[in-house]
């Protein structure tokens, strides 16, 4: 049979999907147990006893000198600040991406300015960041907005480009103004595209939380990871990482449910 | 069926790949060639100089090895690079020393301390005529856990404040400059060139700077305490270059001065902005200058402060129970802390071989 046409069945499909789970793990501890032979004090791959360890300190015990618990704390406050970010780039590319994708006057200033503005990296412009929003928290959510609106707004744009014409018209010839027809019409098509083009941008999201939180800040996921990368505390390290990808994740799958949910003709409709 | 004969002869070949690819350890068995590595900061650029002028290569081949220096451009990362055995030395400070690879097992020597800081760090609030005391309630931009919070605790010291009194605001070394020009931030503690360019700025104080704590912050060569004995070639082609920079810098000739000019421009400065780095750190002028610091009885006191602020930073190490958890030794036999756990000890012997021209 040829190798196109071969396919795995349920069991040995979910032997393929945790393989290469359970090849890294081992690879990691084999690595980890070689090193803490050698030097029972190596920081760098910590065992999993250790990093145990560092999970109970992090998130069941006090902290002895702010007395609260320091992993719920920074996931409290970063997710706060994702929160915000992603909530305020949402509504202003939606709201951009119509602008420029269904109104030509609109579209004409905005959609070449866009595209400058998506290629810019925002890291590389931090300081004038810092001297506009100043170092609080609302600097941390603009890097996110900054970094991630262009983008949204760009791909709504498109997709609101690719609402047949057709519709349009009939729209028009039923009576309906620029204003009915973009609350009726425009904004229930892009409804979904928008979860959907958060859930791709929710990885460069995270980047911007996490480089915004190690630059200047008090708590946070981030900032913990680049506190204690000054001692190589791989053990809070790691479990943070993991931490991350789980947050991660579920949110990715929670705007997935929700697209699901909320636009089940969305789906339905490609088949 | 043929591919399930198959499949646990891949698993193991790409099991043992990826397992030699992860344990990056170095074997400490006499070997021939070194890799030690450096950061841009004032009294570090002889190293610089070293390396790319090839008097590192001359002092190696003198004693039959080569050394490889390295420039890194993130100061922690090159510790802990170190500290997981990809380099055989680094420079660092003797309190990174003390928490990063000594805390992290990792038995490190300190070949030659060649400077102390002499205010090249500092605290700087904004407005005139301002007081260490001033601080209190503030909010201070700092590199947390590094020498710039340790310096921040011992100016508190001197004015009976503590930690709790202020809020300690992380901030990266590389952004600190530009974070003091927003108006959310009054007051950073930061270390040279960052604290000139602050410093500099119109309507600012400087309340306190290392020179109030003098010899407590410590520029060092560091290196692996095994890899040193099994080879003291290493040591002393390190130490031979290192002072025969250091004349050279201080020689007041042409060639000192062509000498300054280029690590002035590798650190990306000028002359006269390297000379004032220069004038705030005390470089140790030769063998014997370092020697007496290294041999002094002030050393072992001002570790144990480094260590003591450490502990209550919980940089020790979860495991450790107080502030002796790692052993130091100095020279003339003192130690400091657990005499079974020395992890970083202090050796003035191939200072001592460069001071009476042994090498």
């Amino acid at each position: 049979m040829r190798l196109i046409n071969r396919r795995p069945d349920r069991a040995s499909r979910l032997i393929l999907v945790i393989l290469p789970f359970a090849l890294l793990l081992f690879a990691y501890f084999m690595g980890s147990a070689t090193r803490l032979t050698e030097n029972p004090n190596d920081k760098l791959l910590p065992s999993a006893v250790q990093m145990t360890d560092a999970v109970k300190r992090m998130a069941f015990t006090e902290d002895q000198r702010s007395g609260g618990y320091l992993l719920w704390q920074d996931t409290a406050s970063s997710l706060q600040r994702l929160a915000i970010g992603l909530g305020i780039s949402a509504l202003l590319g939606l709201c951009l991406g119509i602008a420029s994708g269904i109104l030509p006057l609109f579209g004409a200033p905005l959609s070449p300015l866009l595209t400058v503005l998506s290629m810019v990296p925002p890291l590389a412009i931090l300081p004038i960041l810092f001297i506009v929003f100043g170092l609080g928290e609302l600097s941390k959510v603009m890097l996110i907005v900054i970094g991630i609106t262009p983008i949204l707004a760009r791909d709504l744009e498109q997709r609101a480009r690719e609402i047949p014409v057709e519709l349009l018209i009939k729209a028009q010839t039923l009576g309906a103004s620029t204003w009915t027809l973009i609350l009726r019409v425009v904004l229930p098509q892009l409804l979904p595209r928008l979860l959907i083009a958060l859930r791709l941008v929710l990885g460069s999201a995270w980047l911007f939380l996490i480089a915004a939180e190690a630059i200047a800040s008090t708590d946070g996921l981030g900032y913990r990871i680049f506190l204690v990368r000054r001692y190589l505390a791989m053990d809070v390290i790691l479990p943070y990482v993991v931490w991350i990808t789980l947050l991660a994740w579920l949110m990715d799958w929670g705007l997935k449910a929700l697209t699901r949910r909320a636009f089940p003709w969305y789906e339905g409709a490609r088949g | 069926m043929q591919n399930n004969i198959k499949k646990p002869r891949l698993f193991a070949m790409l099991a043992a790949g990826l397992v030699a690819a992860l344990s990056l350890s170095a074997h400490a068995a006499p070997k021939e060639h070194f890799n030690v590595c450096w950061t841009i900061y004032a009294g570090w650029m002889p190293w610089e100089y070293a390396g790319t002028q090839g008097i590192v290569d001359k002092w190696a081949k003198k004693y039959g090895i080569t050394i490889n220096v390295t420039q890194i451009n993130d100061y922690v990362e090159s510790i802990n690079q170190y500290t997981a055995g990809q380099f055989d030395g680094c420079s660092m400070t003797n309190m990174d020393a003390l928490t990063i690879p000594a805390a992290g097992g990792v038995d490190s020597t300190a070949l030659i301390v060649s400077d102390f800081s002499n205010g090249n760090d500092g605290i700087v609030i904004k407005g005139e005529g301002k007081k260490v005391s001033d601080l209190k309630g503030m909010k201070v931009n700092l590199v947390e856990l590094s020498v710039s919070h340790y310096l921040l605790a011992r100016a508190l010291d001197s004015v009976d404040l503590t930690e709790k009194d202020l809020k300690v605001v992380n901030t990266s070394d590389a952004d600190i400059s530009a974070a003091f020009n927003t108006d959310d931030s009054k007051a950073v503690t930061t270390w040279n060139p960052m604290l000139s360019d602050i410093k500099a700025k119109p309507g600012v104080t400087e309340v306190f700077d290392s020179s109030k704590i003098p010899g407590e912050i410590m520029d060092m060569m560091v290196v692996n305490t095994q890899t040193l004995k099994d080879n003291p070639a290493l040591g002393k082609a390190l130490t031979g270059a290192w002072f025969e920079v250091v004349a050279l810098m201080n020689s007041k000739s042409a060639a000192s001065t062509a000498a300054l000019e280029h690590m002035a421009k590798a650190s990306g400065t000028d002359l006269a902005g390297f000379q004032s780095q220069l004038d705030t750190t005390k470089l140790f002028a030769t063998p014997k200058e370092a020697l007496d610091f290294a041999t002094s009885a002030q050393l072992p006191q001002t570790m144990r402060k480094v260590a003591e602020f450490s502990f209550q930073h919980g940089l020790l190490g979860e495991g450790a129970k107080d502030t002796s958890a790692i052993g130091m030794s100095f020279a003339n036999g003192v130690t400091s802390g657990d005499k079974n756990n020395l992890k970083l000890r202090f050796d003035p012997s191939y200072v001592q071989m460069a001071a009476e021209g042994k090498l």
